[in-house]
């Protein structure tokens, strides 16, 4: 009698019937990732790669390996995302005149969901993360973060958050909610199967791994800047990454405490969220937009220092207006918290709640403004070198510019009642991340990637890639426009009028124009590891930059640097480079580092397992999950020996190596 | 002052080698402390959401019971005594600590356990007794948001006592090093945090719920 109750503890609702075998897209999906999987697998065990990934990448508390790795985590979830924007594409091109297209509602609805959490969580953060990780230690003249071991195990944590979603894939399902899920529609009553629980899961796992590096970089931030290193000496992409992990602290929680309601709607029979019992929807709609507000600025903000960096570095100039582009970030980083109700004007708040958060939002686009026209002063008179990074810039500012305009028609309570979930806001926002966002991280992999790997990236595929992107998104996008004035709404499976096909044709073919750009950034990186002895740097310094991190070599040594640089102005490596300031090559001393360690990997682990188990209610492994996870997090406190000294004499050979290259190619 | 007015590089360009690398070890300050309060103002946050949502939610009965019919205060002081009071015994380890003296630190810091597993017992008493009498968080979005903010709270304590008896055991095997000290002053924000979200709970859940 016991059996069936054991059986059910320990698998929960999962059955043979979770996999979709009977869906041939899917099927097909499947097979090709099983099989390119296998493949993988099958390549690092014959190269015996195992160990080499596992002890120098894996369980590397680097700074720069865990950048390094970020950055692979969401070029790979970019390929699954877009993806799944290829598929919305076609299927509204063709979805007219009663054909149906190639996918039912039931599927149709997990892509919409499935794309915007993953292009947000799984895409945008681990890149900009990735960026500030390998970054921001550099620029302060600093040996690692604050605490390495934590960075180690943020990083697990989001890529067992991002294998939940991909486990949705292949087993249940994801939720067919949109990327917010909002209630009651993600309620049990409208929900009831696994794909909310796959959201809530997926999230609230990587949320935590996001929540502390947030943490860990506002402490390296404060703490270990090189000495001479004021605040306002700082490099700008350090200001903005300090801002944004200030936003990340101050928002994440917020993320994690509404989906425990939600889960606690879900799992326990709570009511915060029901329509009955008291409960209220509404509640969640401005948690969960108290959160998602800041969320597009932590993402935007450190491309805005991407970009700062690009256009001094590439203009051969200081930044014009420094102070005023702290201030203005700091503005910006305020005011994301007193906007978030523009999201829902048409709930029904009233005319002066509408309008207060109007007129904020409004606000916002003044020191946006400002920044904007500090770039350009920037550039003006400026010794301007058109490189693959500042493409991209200049990309940016005109695409960034049309976004934000857009953005300030919606900020109106009376045309948001017009254009609310219609396809402008659509074209509105994917123009501000994509034009922001996305051309920052690009400018930033092109910009950053000789000094991660010693060598340049192949310049005419980043210009392919670069203008692919560019004319793609405006004829993906522009026609959203208009369809969004036409009053056509957002989340569509099919439509009646034929009238608008010709709209949803244009921009399937914007959309094919960005996989052409996906696919040049591809081959840019393999034409690049090809060609790498051609493009190889030797500088360290290969655009004549002016920020910390152009001062070691390329890729840097584990210890950044072999003596921490003193600094006496703004952009400290160009003022040293001004006034002569030779390396120093004598006198080294042992440097004190942190050891690699395991325990990341295997809490995460457990984390992966604990949110699966959950979402299949499988309580009894969940339990088993949970308490692993306890104890091997409370066994990794009872390492105390996690630091080492590199010797004086392999800092010695490490730099003497690098001091004759410089020689011989001088 | 008169340092920050004056022009740095005019002042360095007198000097004849600036010096732009540092000749001795450079070890900045540790982060931990630090670290630990910017986690602990985003757990913060966490109990701002669940206050605000009680704040909300907090008067929505749907027909069942509401505070003044089921908190007993008498119960809910002796409760808060407990927390108190092992915040008092805490700060107690924390001098005895800086003192060195490891026996009557970890003494301290049971008592203090101990304390926190007493205010534990009482709430889990709590909890039961209300949904004994049909008053469990599923009863009406007032009982959901009561149960999630004050057990979010005790499942705070919970974890509290773990970490406490993991260092005790540190503290036993290693003796109050660098590292140990720095531990027991976390754990000591952790623990004084949620004495200050209890007042919080206390006042606004407790009684302004009894208020009619």
């Amino acid at each position: 009698m016991n059996t069936p109750d054991l059986a059910k503890l320990i698998f929960g609702r999962l059955s043979l019937e979770a996999i979709p075998y009977h869906e041939p897209i899917l099927l097909a999906t499947f097979a090709g990732v099983a099989i390119g999987g296998i493949a993988l697998l099958a390549i690092i065990t014959k190269y015996k790669l195992w160990g080499y990934l596992w002890k120098e990448w894996f369980t590397s508390i680097d700074h720069k390996k865990i950048g390094i790795m970020y950055m692979v985590l969401g070029i790979v979830m970019l390929l699954r995302g877009f993806a799944d924007a290829l598929m919305m594409r076609a299927q509204q091109a063709i979805a007219f005149n009663g054909n149906p297209g190639f996918l039912p509602p039931h599927h149709y609805d997990q892509i919409f969901t499935a794309h915007g959490v993953i292009m947000i969580f799984f895409v945008a953060m681990p890149l900009v993360t990735g960026l500030m990780n390998y970054v921001v230690p550099l620029q302060i003249g600093a040996r690692d973060v604050a605490f390495p071991f934590l960075n180690n195990f943020s990083f697990w944590m989001t890529v067992a958050g991002g294998l939940l979603v991909m486990a949705s894939l292949f087993v249940g399902e994801f939720a067919r909610t949109g990327w917010l899920a909002y209630p009651p529609l993600s309620g049990l009553a409208q929900s009831p199967d696994v794909g909310v629980d796959y959201y809530i899961w997926s999230l609230q796992v990587a949320g935590v791994g996001t929540t502390l590096s947030g943490i860990n970089l506002i402490a390296t931030i404060v703490k270990m800047r090189a000495p001479g290193m004021t605040m306002m000496k700082m490099p700008v992409f350090t200001w903005t990454s300090l801002c944004t992990n200030v936003l990340i602290v101050a928002a994440f929680p917020v993320l994690t405490a509404v989906l425990v309601l939600l889960a606690l709607d879900r799992y326990a029979g709570t009511n915060f969220f029901t329509n009955d019992f008291g409960g209220n929807a509404m509640m969640y709609v401005n948690l969960i937009w108290i959160w998602g507000h800041p969320e597009v600025y932590i993402l935007v903000l450190p491309v805005f220092g991407v970009f700062s960096e690009v256009v001094s570095t590439f203009s051969q100039k200081r930044l014009f207006g420094y102070a005023s582009m702290v201030y203005a970030t700091v503005v910006i980083t305020v005011l994301s918290y007193l906007v978030w109700l523009h999201h829902f004007f048409t709930m029904g708040s009233g005319a002066s709640v509408n309008s207060f958060f109007g007129i904020t939002t409004m606000i916002i686009s003044i020191p946006t403004g400002a920044k904007i026209f500090n770039w350009l002063f920037t550039m003006y008179r400026g010794r301007i070198q058109f490189d693959v990074p500042m493409l991209w810039t200049v990309g940016f500012m005109v695409t960034f510019v049309i976004g934000g305009m857009t953005g300030v028609m919606l900020a109106v309570p009376p045309a948001d009642f017009l254009l609310h979930n219609s396809l402008f806001l659509i074209a509105h926002f994917h123009n501000v991340i994509i034009g922001g966002v996305v051309f920052g991280l690009f400018a930033g992999i092109n910009y950053w990637f000789p000094k991660a790997f010693g060598f340049r990236l192949d310049p005419f595929w980043g210009k392919c890639s670069f203008w692919f992107w560019l004319v793609g998104f405006y004829v993906a996008f522009m026609p959203l426009y208009v369809l969004g004035f036409m009053g056509v709404t957002r989340r569509m499976n099919h439509f009646e009028d034929p009238s608008l096909q010709i709209w949803f044709q244009i921009a399937a073919v914007g959309a094919g124009l960005i996989a052409l750009g996906i696919g040049s950034f591809l081959v840019q990186i393999y034409v690049s590891i090809k060609n790498k002895d051609k493009l190889r740097d030797v500088t360290g310094d290969p655009w004549h930059g002016r920020t910390l991190e152009w001062a070691t070599s390329s890729p840097p040594p584990e210890y950044n640097f072999a003596f921490t640089p003193v600094i006496h102005e703004a952009d400290a490596w160009w003022d040293m480079k001004e006034r002569n300031a030779t390396r120093r090559t004598e006198g080294y001393l042992p440097i004190h580092m942190p050891k690699n360690t395991a325990a990341g990997v295997i809490i995460a682990g457990f984390a992966f397992v604990f949110g699966f188990a959950m979402i299949w209610h499988m309580f009894l492994v969940a339990g088993l999950a949970f308490l692993g996870l306890l104890v091997s997090a409370i066994t990794h406190t009872f390492n105390y020996k996690r630091d080492y000294y590199i010797p004086a004499d392999v800092v010695e050979r490490t730099e003497t190596a690098r001091t004759e290259e410089l020689a011989a190619h001088v | 002052m008169s340092d920050m007015h004056a022009n740095p590089s005019a002042a360095i360009a007198e000097n004849e080698t600036p010096q732009f690398w540092m000749t001795k070890d450079h070890h900045p300050e540790n982060g931990t402390l630090l670290g630990f309060w910017i986690y602990l103002m985003s757990d913060c946050l966490i109990f701002a959401c669940l206050f605000a949502c009680y704040g909300v939610l907090g008067r929505n009965y749907a027909g069942g019971p509401s505070g003044a019919d089921l908190f007993e205060l008498p119960l809910v002081a002796l409760n808060t005594a407990m927390l108190l009071l092992s915040s008092i015994t805490y700060g107690f380890a924390v001098l005895e600590m800086q003192k060195n003296r490891r026996g009557t630190m970890m003494a301290w810091l049971i008592i203090t356990g101990m304390f926190g597993a007493a205010f534990l017992g009482i709430e889990l008493y709590e909890f039961a007794h209300l949904i004994h009498e049909g008053a469990g968080p599923q009863r009406s979005a007032f009982l959901s948001s009561f149960f999630t903010l004050v057990g979010t709270h005790g499942l705070h304590v919970t974890f509290g006592i773990v970490w406490l008896i993991t260092l005790l055991f540190q503290v036993g095997k290693h003796g109050l090093t660098g590292a140990n000290k720095r531990r027991i002053m976390c754990l000591s924000m952790f623990w004084h945090f949620l004495d200050v979200v209890w007042i919080g709970v206390f006042t606004f859940v407790y009684l302004m719920g009894v208020l009619p």
